[in-house]
Parts: C-alpha cells; structure tokens; sequence
C-alpha cells in the first residue's frame, strides 16, 4: 500500500483484463440463467431440481451466488451506483464468489451423478450450470490482482493464485446521516439472522453441505471487498444500536420458525454458545487452558435438577427457578474456587492437564454416587430424569403458546428464556473485559511476570477469572437441565460427538476468535449445526473436526473473528508504524 | 569484606534499605551478602561487569526472587517477598529485557501499571456506577499525564509491539511510574540506545528525580551513570566492591580491573583500554534492536533470572 515502487503481478490466467471481465460476467448470468432449467429427471434427488422456470433446492445457492458474483463483478468494474459494494478489493471479491459459484454448483451436480447412479441423470441445466460457472471462475481467475507484488520478479503459478486473493483495506467511508448508519446495521443483521435461520432450516444434508460452501466462500468475498470494516467502523460508532440489533435479530429468531424441531438446534445452539463465551473470559482473556470446563456446566446443571422437583431426584425439595439459578450458579462458583485454589498454581500446560482431570473426576464422581458405590444423590449412570418444565408468571415452558400470531413451542420458550441468559453472559463478558479487571487478566496472559511486577495479584486474578467462568457456566447449566429433561454424566465427556463437551467448548472459542464475543457464538452456531445437519457423517465426525482445527490454525490461526490485538499478532500490521521483520518482544529469559 | 561502606551524601531519608541480601541458585552464589541503602532524592546507580548479579540483586529487592539470606525494607518497613506487594508498597522497576504487554495498547500498558492505585473491583466492573466512570477517567488521565510526560501521547492506541525499542523503553519506565512509586529500579534503561536516545533517557531520569522518586539504576554505560548518579555501587561476582561518588568509584582501581581483568606484567593495559572502549562505542552505536541489545551487554544467560522464581 505504501510502498513505492510497485510491482506488477500476473492474474492466475493470462487473459486481457477486459476480456476477462466480460467472462466472467457472462459466465455468472449464464449460470444463472441455468437455476431456471431443470438439472435432473426425478424428483428422488432431495429439493426436486426438475421444474423449469422456478429455482428449487441447491439451483437457489447457486442463483444466489451468481447474482453475487456478477453485481461484484459490475461493481468492479465501476459501474455507477454499486461503487459501494467494493470500498477494499475490487477483483478478489469476484474470484471469491466465482469460486463458491462453482464449488456449489459442482457439488450439486456431482452429487446428483453419484446419488442417483451415473451422468445420464443429468438434464441439459445441470451441463449447462456446470459449464457457466466454469466459464466464470475462468473470467475471474483471469481479473488483475488487487494489490501489487512484494518481490518483483516472475511469480510461480501458486504465488499468483494466492496473490490473486489479497485485498487491501478499505479507506475512510463519507459520512453518512446516522439514521442511514443505523439502517445498514439493522440491515446487516437482518441479513445476518436470515442466513442463519436459512442454515438451521435445511432440510437435508446436500443443502446444508452446498450453504456451507457458499458461505465459506461468500464471507472472505464480502471481507474482501472491505465491507466488514466498514461495518465495523459503524458498529463501532453505534455500539448500542449494535448490541441492541443484535439482540432483536435473536430474539426474533423462534418467530421465523415455524417447526419445533429446529427451535431445538437454536436452544442448543444458544446454550452451547452462552457456555462457550463463559469460557471465554477464561481462556481468552486470562489465557488459562481449562479443559474441563463442561463440568461447571454439569455442576448447574445437576443442581437445577436436584432442586426442579423431579421424581426422580434424591432432593424432595422444589425450589422457585431463579433459587435453582442461584444455587446452581453459586454451586458451580464453590466448585470452580476448590478447583482453582490449587490448580492455577500450575501454568500452561500443566494446568490444562489438571483441568482435564478435574472435569473427568466430576464426570465420574456423578456417576458413582448411586448409592452403590457412593453415597446416593445423583443415580449415577441413569441420571435425574422428568425434570418438570419450568413455569415463571403463569408461563409454562413446555405449552405452545401463540405469541403475535406465531405459535412458539416448548423449544422456542427456551430459547427465549436462554437468551436472556446470553444477554447476561455477554454483558458480563463486555464489561470485564473492558475494565480494571479485564486488563489485569490480559496483563497475565501477556506476561505473568510483568504483570505480577505491576502490583498485580496474578493468583487472585486467575482464580476470579476461574470463577466467574465458573459461575456463568453453572448458570447457563440451570437452564440447559430443563431444555434436555434428564441430565446424565455422559452429557459431560471431555470429548465427544455431540457438543456442548470440554473439547468442542475449547475449539469453538478458538475457532470463532479467542477474547471476542461474537467469535464463540459464531464457533459454537458452526460447530453444532455442522454435526446435528451431517448425521450421515457422525463416524467421521471426530476426525474431520481435527482436520478442520488443523487447517484452521494453519490459514487463521486468530480465528474466524479476529480480536483486534489477535490480528495484529498473528499477520503483518497495516500499521505505520510497524517495523518490517520482528522487532518485537522477546519474552524469553532475562 | 572488601565492602567499602560511605555514609551517603544525600541528606534525605532512607528509602531502600537492603541488608544482608544473598542470592545462592545451588551452588552459585549470585548475590552475596550485599548492604545497599538509597535515600530519597537520590540517584544510585548500579554497576558491575556481566553476570554480576545485578539483576539478581533486582528480582530480590523486587520480589521476584525470595533472597536466601537478608531483608529489603521500604522507608522502614520489612518488605514480603510477593512481587505485587512489593509495587504496592512503592518499589516500581523496568525489566533488563523489555516486558511489555505486548498486545496491548500504549495506554492500556500504562493502566495496567495504575492497577495497584485503583481499587474497582468486579462488581464495579459489572455494574458500571458513577464511581466506575470516574476512576476510568481518573486514570485514563493520569496515564495519558505519564505518556505526556514520556513524549509517547501520540502513540496512545499503538500496540506496545509496534513500537520503536527505544519507545519501548520509555513506555516500560511510564508504566513502571503509573504505580506511583517512592522509588524506581531501572535495569539497564539504555540498552540498545543511539546516544541521542540516551541522552533524552539521562533527561528523563532527572525529572522523574526532580518529582520526588528516588532511583536505582543498573547501567554498563559509564558516561550515563557517571552524569546521573549522586552515589555508584560497584557489584562484582556477587559482592559489592566500592559504593560512592562517581569520582571514587571511577578512580578506583579495583573497579578497573572488574571491568578490564588484571592487567599483565607485560603488556600495560593503556592500549587494551582504548580498544576496548572503541569495542564498546561501536556496540552502543550500533541500530538499537535486541540483538545488539544482547551483543552490547554479553547476556551470559537464557535461563532468565527474571522468569519464575520457584
Ligand atoms: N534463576 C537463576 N538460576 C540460576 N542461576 C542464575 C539465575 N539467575 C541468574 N543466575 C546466575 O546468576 C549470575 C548473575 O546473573 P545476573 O543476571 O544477575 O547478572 P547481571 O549482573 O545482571 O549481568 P548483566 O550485566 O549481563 O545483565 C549469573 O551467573 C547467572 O547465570
Ligand atoms: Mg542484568
């Protein structure tokens, strides 16, 4: 950006720039175009891909994704009106979005070959689909790359395909009226809730399996062309009206969906989500590698359900909902201090392995206390089942009630009553993050030592963080007991396939970005939906998760979201004043 | 033994008394009984060839490490060998190899250094009241006086990585005064120095002086301690050597033979000293940058006798 002298790079394929853009553009229209054919015969193919003139199933990500690629491509081309869409990269966008085009519609077509026996079940659409968007991503392969070269010189065929996806940022943005501001930020979380809710509502694996690829392509596409920091920026000026869209964009949530089965995955999503941020104040702000952390949530939620009033709980007494909240919020508190106490003498690694053996202990001390081998409280393997469903105001959990003309189930009241959790969760997350507190707890991360020199009370500060995670993971347990009806030791295993467990809380706060607040929710949303949608994958489940951790730490290690102290240590600055090579700290020694 | 005590010349009152400190890992003795008093107004300075001791000496003031023998005490109080409560107390210091918060910004580095001057708690933190706000600007102000005061304002949402090393520097010893100190330990402040920056450090030291806070600083650039300091200690192979004026200590021929190693019969040390200072005006002009940080004070150990006391 600021270097002088700038060299030249060649794009992927050595097309004329015009000519390359024209490709492009014509192949997209003419993908679209083909989401109106019929690509199949017969409608066993699930999404029934066989009417002419009215899209269905996979042909709508594919029509989506063209009607992308191509505004990206007019956009970048300059065309008057859509300047906006490309404040950043210009031409990366388009190859982005031309490359999720055609890995979508390939997918589509390979699958309906393979699923239904053979290339004779192809109609002409899917031939014609297939080549349009290869005919796109040729066009767009063939764009000049966005930012110049480093080194100058000839560059190797990988060197421009990964050149030709770097994108600068954005500049500054005019000034807009802030009732216009506002208006995009509602929007974008509109758009952000309607992508969600599309994710949760596909009917099957094909769909759910082409959406991803979509959006895994769609999102570094809008990131490039510098649309997120410029919402960024905005978010950042309009931090209420944020926080307040996005709680309406969740709260209206269970009124799009009309079936209950898919308010489950949203509670599920939500309480997973709501644990994963607790973990978050832990790991991500005071740098503690808790691996047994699903045992607070256990803690909660064995306490919720000792006290709800169940048969089959060895408690007799039923306590109001918010006492079961304290208690169980409190319980996990106790338990997270007797833990800490101890542990967080440990550092790094040690730590983590201690953790890890706490959370096992608590697992098997719940399933020993059956009266056999322990004293009786918990029934042991067989858990505390008919947990009753909640009832606050005259308000029962477990009847649909018709709220606005929309009929809400059991799952959907659940997942309101989660989210005011969340809303808890987050604003605790925020707030301490953002104080005295807060900082001392990064300080440690950063350096114990250091920090300790500044008058911090590194112990003590560890051990609140502990237990404020704790705590918020206990309270979310509360919850969780009643959405489930029966909890069981099983429901808190270290590792396994059903989330929300040790590992996956872990990872999706590595994967969505460690120290923000909207990377868990987003990692926990990823690392549930994938698994509850791809059952026909559930044998490969644990080792595709290992796959994608790899690759993730590899490609972003600083997560999806990336927490602005993360980005700027994992890449090169775009800071002024930031030296080249590393003139940073060491922290080694002396 | 050879310890050569002088009554200070400052006439103010005591604010460090160290007494009897000895350092032993094993069967090294790194520090060894050594008597260090610096009174408030003053300016002392620590020298001493590599692997001395002086930054052992330090991590016990400092509570880093809890000395084998002998107590620190502050204006008259037995200082506990915990770290933060040695910065409560009033004892401040900056790291031989800068530690700063990486990560965080300028700002954010210098109100991690006002943690033991405030006192909201979480539940302030999460309630947000009247007296959250005002203690955040309360601060926010001070530390914003503290990055004025080291010409680092510009640089206030600056990750502490960015900066330049000398910045650095400076924005260890602005964090370092945040906790108010009585009293401020630098370890080697102009490492890595061009001698401009060195000289704005010398600067910097008289006014943190002329505000009050006494200073004890470790240096292996002669010129720096001996413009600075109103008292020298000359620590060798654990033991304090000579402590007094800059005179006495630099005519001391004991301190010359630390730093030079006894000179032969034979070959008079007149030509070997002119070498060697011309070995170490190219060191100290070297670019600044931790490399030559570690080229110009012959670091003889990685294990860091500022990590983890055990
Ligand atoms: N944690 C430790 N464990 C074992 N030995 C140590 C430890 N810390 C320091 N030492 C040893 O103590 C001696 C004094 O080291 P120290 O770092 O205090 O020297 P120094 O005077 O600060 O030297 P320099 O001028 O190079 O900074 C060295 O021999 C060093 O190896
Ligand atoms: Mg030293």
């Amino acid at each position: 950006m600021t270097t002088n002298q700038t060299h030249t790079i060649a794009p992927v394929l050595p097309v004329p720039a015009t000519a390359a853009r024209l490709t492009a553009l014509v192949g997209a229209l003419a993908t679209l175009g083909s989401t109106f054919l019929a690509w199949t015969w017969t409608a066993e193919f699930p999404g029934d891909l066989t009417v002419t003139g009215y899209p269905g199933g996979l042909q709508v990500l594919t029509l989506t994704g063209a009607l992308l690629t191509a505004l990206f491509a007019l956009a970048g081309h300059g065309v008057r009106g859509l300047g906006w869409l490309v404040p950043g990269g210009k031409n990366s966008p388009v190859r982005l979005l031309a490359l999720g085009t055609f890995t979508t519609t390939w997918y589509a077509v390979l699958a309906i070959t393979v699923e239904l026996g053979g290339l004779v079940n192809l109609e002409p659409g899917g031939w014609i689909a297939a080549v349009a968007s290869l005919v796109t991503l040729v066009g767009a392969l063939g764009l000049p790359a966005d930012v110049p070269a480093e080194n100058p010189g000839p560059a190797s065929g990988w060197q421009r395909f990964t050149h030709a996806f770097k994108a600068p940022a954005p500049g500054k943005a005019a000034p807009l009226p802030s009732w216009a501001e506002i208006l995009i930020i509602a929007a974008a979380f509109g758009i952000g809730l309607f992508i969600f809710t599309y994710g949760i509502d596909t009917e099957y694996a094909e769909l759910f399996i082409g959406f991803l690829l979509l959006i895994g392509f769609g999102a570094p596409a809008v990131a490039r062309a510098g649309l997120n920091r410029r919402l960024g920026a905005l978010t950042a000026t309009h931090k209420n009206v944020t926080v307040t869209a996005a709680f309406v964009a969740a709260f209206a949530f269970p009124f799009t969906q009309s079936n209950d089965a898919y308010a489950t995955i949203g509670a599920n999503i939500l309480i997973f989500a709501t644990v994963a941020l607790g973990l978050n104040v832990v790991v991500g702000l005071a740098g503690l590698l808790d691996l047994g952390y699903v045992a607070f949530l256990g803690v909660g939620a064995y306490t919720a359900a000792l006290f709800s009033g169940s048969p089959s709980s060895t408690i007799g007494i039923q306590l109001p909902f918010w006492a079961a909240v304290l208690a169980g919020a409190a319980a996990s508190l106790i338990f997270g201090v007797v833990i800490g106490a101890p542990t967080l003498r440990l550092h790094g690694d040690y730590l983590a392995i201690v953790t890890l053996g706490f959370g096992e202990i608590f697992r098997i001390a719940m399933q020993n206390m059956d009266g056999a081998s322990g004293p009786d409280i918990t029934n042991g393997p067989n858990g505390i089942p008919n947990i009753p469903d909640l009832e606050l105001f005259g308000f029962n959990f477990g009847e649909p009630h018709n709220v606005l003309g929309v009929e809400l189930g059991r799952f959907s009241n659940y997942y309101l009553l989660m989210l005011f959790f969340t809303i808890i969760v987050v604003t605790v997350f925020r707030r301490s993050d953002q104080s005295r507190i807060g900082r001392a707890w990064v300080a440690i991360r950063e350096d114990e030592t250091a920090a300790r020199a500044m008058g911090i009370n590194a112990f003590r500060l560890k051990l609140l963080a502990f237990a404020l995670g704790a705590t918020l993971a206990g309270m979310a347990g509360t919850v969780q007991a009643h959405v489930t009806f029966t909890v069981t030791p099983a429901q808190y295993k270290f590792v396994e396939a059903v989330p929300p467990n040790s590992a996956f809380l872990l990872a999706a706060v590595i994967l969505g970005g460690m120290g923000t607040v909207s990377g868990p929710l987003i990692g926990a949303a990823l690392l549930y939906l994938i698994p509850a949608k791809l059952q026909f994958m559930s044998d490969y489940q644990l080792l595709l998760f290992g796959i994608a951790l790899i690759l993730l730490m590899r490609f972003r290690p600083e997560g999806l979201i990336a927490d602005r102290r993360k980005q700027l240590e994992f890449h090169e600055t775009g800071q002024l004043d930031a030296p080249k090579g590393d003139i940073g700290l060491s922290k080694a020694g002396v | 033994m050879t310890t050569d005590t002088v009554t200070p010349a400052g006439t103010g009152t005591p604010v460090l008394h160290a007494s009897g400190v000895t350092m032993r890992f094993g069967g090294l003795t790194a520090v060894r009984n050594v008597e260090l008093t610096v009174n408030s107004g003053e300016i002392v300075g620590l020298i001493g060839p590599n692997g001395a001791g002086k930054t052992t000496f330090f991590n016990c003031l400092t509570g880093l490490y809890i000395p084998t023998e002998g107590t620190v005490s502050y204006k008259g109080k037995v200082l506990p060998h915990r770290s933060h409560l040695v910065t409560q107390a009033g004892i401040a210091r900056t790291f031989q190899n800068i530690r700063l918060f990486a990560n965080m910004t300028v700002l954010e580095n210098v109100l991690v250094g006002r943690h033991t001057r405030t006192k909201e708690g979480l539940w302030s933190a999460l309630l947000r009241g009247p007296g959250f706000k005002k203690a955040e600007r309360e601060s926010e102000a001070r530390a914003m006086e503290l990055l004025e005061f080291t010409g680092l304002a510009a640089k206030r949402d600056h990750l502490a990585r960015n900066l330049p090393y000398g910045e650095q520097r400076k924005l260890e010893i602005a964090r370092a005064l945040a906790s108010e100190p009585g009293l401020l330990l630098l370890d080697e402040p102009t490492a890595g120095m061009n001698p401009q920056e060195t000289r704005a450090t010398e600067e910097l030291v008289f006014a943190i002086r002329d505000q009050g806070i006494a200073v004890l600083v470790i240096e292996h650039d002669m010129r720096f301690i001996f413009n600075l300091c109103d008292r020298v200690a000359c620590l060798v192979q654990g033991e304090k050597l000579v402590e007094g004026t800059a005179e006495v200590v630099q005519g001391d021929e004991r301190v010359v033979a630390a730093y030079l190693g006894t000179p032969f019969e034979d070959a008079p040390g007149a030509e070997e000293v002119a070498e060697v200072e011309a070995a170490e005006a190219h060191a100290t002009d070297r670019a600044p940058g931790p490399d030559s940080t570690t080229g110009a004070t012959g670091t003889t150990s990685t294990t860091g006798p500022e990590g983890d006391p055990k």
